[in-house]
């Protein structure tokens, strides 16, 4: 049962062949075995997850069911659920019950799921490992030694593990996308604006977007239904119409235009993972597409640009923790600004202190053309190269890590090493442009990801893409032992 | 670009973070470090480039200018570390 799809999940639930209560405790009974060792949720409801099945039935026997209903989902962390401990990874919030839903949950629960709990993630969603978490690492299911990567980690570990069906992430520079190569899973990152930031904690705003973790392109499809879409709550969301997203996924690729950027496939990339793309490239050739070589020309400048635009936004939204209104708050503060600097000190771990400097120094008097300026122009060369691109080529693949997950440890010391994991994520994010990760040929049985880049809006596109690979291949069905 | 340990202490005291003066070292080698990644921005000539702010090149939405969200003041401070009478409570600020 644990191995379905959203879609045979749901018509077994519709004809009554198991009920969402089961289903549930199904899964319930899957986290306590395995999670122990995955660490990959911070927050449990068993009760909370009950009842919302049991009215989930009481839907499906009504006959007003959509897809979603009674299937059991994990939140990443960062997105507030009202009256459930919302954390975010940090100590910062290890007491914060929010006292609303984000737009993405209620989306998500009007929709029926099942909220199983909350996953573990980078604390704030600052990193590649999930390393950072208040909560302790995240364990990748293939190979309990290695990171999950992040920001998005337990909520990627969850699925490839099966803890849950399908799971909400947000992606601020990969941390959708890069879990979900190194899990082995399918990971979607919307264009921005097309899902709501309303209650999903700021990291750095013009670049956050939530999304899907799941097993496949058409669970993706599913997922993104329910959670896109304009909200007058979010000040930068999309007035886009949304789509039919499962409508076109078997369309014909016959005709499509790949571009692959020459500097996807620098130096920097380990020779196996570039093999294992170059396979999948040739099965989208069979399949009747054209891949040519394209180039991004200012894509090397996107991890530079984006270590100055992240943190400035950072430093920025993360001054609202002071210790005063919700969160932490330290002991016996001897005056007002002992207590803003001790709390914030004491709540917010290495990473996140770190990066909120850089973004202060950066954004400070004498400094903010040298760095922020520069960064927001070269963002703009950035996203032009992508704009001319897609006037040859309908998406642009590539690695979507350039190695496969890494040992606990190994990157945990050094932040610019670490800020090198992202090197193809980034620039996605610095344009607003939705990108999916695919599993495709595993390297000494480590899960490796193809990145779909699509132009803005065209997630039906990538989706249809990704899905055509999956009914060729079985990459995206591959398991990890013991689970 | 290398940061001192003074540069430090001034950005926390910025940022309203405390940094120990035995971290002082270390987080100014972090810092420079990552700012000397983030240099290799100087290499591009940008002379004329238009800052880009926002992927999307969108306007600010505006709204009717009507009352749209109901009071939920105790609710919201009911997860403070401190409050009275509606009030959020901080160590006195005026001797």
């Amino acid at each position: 049962m644990h191995n379905k799809s959203i879609m045979a999940l749901g018509a077994g639930l519709r004809a009554g062949d198991f009920s969402s209560v089961e289903l549930t405790r199904a899964f319930l009974d899957r986290i306590a075995q395995y999670d122990g060792e995955l660490n990959c949720f911070i927050t449990l409801d068993p009760e909370r997850a009950l009842t919302s099945a049991a009215a989930a039935d009481r839907l499906i026997r009504s006959g007003k069911a959509g897809p979603l209903a009674g299937i059991p989902i994990a939140h990443k962390d960062i997105f507030c659920t009202d009256g459930v401990k919302t954390s975010c990874g940090s100590r910062m919030l290890d007491n914060f019950i929010a006292p609303y839903d984000a737009t993405v949950v209620s989306r998500l629960s009007e929709a029926g799921t099942v909220m199983l709990g909350k996953t573990n993630m980078d604390e704030f969603a600052m990193g590649s490992s999930n390393e950072t978490s208040y909560y302790g690492v995240v364990r990748n299911p293939w190979d309990s030694s290695l990171v999950p990567g992040g920001s998005s980690g337990g909520s990627a570990a969850s699925v490839a593990a099966r803890l849950c069906v399908a799971a909400t992430g947000t992606d601020t520079g990969g941390s959708i996308r890069q879990p979900a190569a190194l899990c082995g899973i399918t990971g979607l990152k919307p264009t921005y604006g097309r899902v709501s930031r309303y209650g999903m904690i700021a990291f750095a705003s013009s670049l956050d977007q939530g999304g899907a973790l799941t097993r496949s392109a058409e669970d993706a499809a599913v997922m993104l239904q329910a959670m896109a879409g304009f909200d007058h709550r979010d000040s930068t969301s999309a007035q886009e119409p949304v789509p039919d997203y499962s409508e076109n996924l078997n369309a014909p690729l016959t005709g499509l235009k790949i571009g692959l950027p020459k500097e996807y496939f620098n130096e920097g990339l380990d020779g196996e993972v570039a093999r294992s793309v170059e396979l999948a490239v040739d099965e989208y050739r069979r399949l009747g597409a054209e891949a040519m070589e394209i180039s991004l020309p200012n894509s090397e400048l996107s991890v530079a640009t984006y270590y100055v635009v992240a943190p400035a936004e950072c430093s920025s939204n993360l001054s609202r923790f002071d210790g005063v209104r919700f969160g932490y708050r330290c002991q016996e503060p001897k005056d007002l600004e002992d207590l803003y600097k001790r709390s914030r000190s004491e709540g917010f771990g290495a990473e996140v202190k770190r990066r909120i400097l850089i973004g202060t120094y950066a954004l400070s008097a004498g400094y903010y053309d040298a760095y922020y300026l520069k960064a927001q122009q070269i963002r703009h060369l950035i996203s032009d190269d992508f704009r001319r691109a897609f006037d040859k080529v309908d998406v642009i693949m590539g690695p979507t890590s350039p190695t496969t997950a890494f040992a606990i440890g190994e990157k945990a010391d050094d932040p610019v090493t670490m800020y090198l994991s992202d090197i193809y994520t980034i620039a996605a994010n610095l344009a607003g442009l939705p990108g999916i990760s695919i599993p495709v040929r595993p390297v000494a049985g480590k899960p490796v990801g193809l990145q779909i880049i699509g132009n803005y809006f065209q997630e039906a596109k990538l989706l249809n893409v990704a899905h055509r690979l999956q009914q060729e291949s079985d990459w995206h069905r591959a398991l990890p032992t013991g689970y | 670009m290398s940061l001192k340990r003074s540069d430090v202490e001034n950005i926390a005291h910025l940022a309203r973070l405390a940094v120990n003066t035995s971290e002082l070292d270390s987080v100014a080698g972090d810092l420079s470090t990552i700012l000397h990644l983030v240099e290799q921005m100087n290499a591009v000539d940008t002379t004329g480039v238009i800052p880009m702010a926002h992927p999307l090149h969108m306007a600010q939405r505006l709204r009717p200018d009507v009352v749209n969200e109901t009071d939920e003041r105790e609710h919201f401070q009911s997860i403070a570390p401190a409050t009275e009478m509606g009030l959020y409570l901080v160590p006195r600020v005026v001797e």
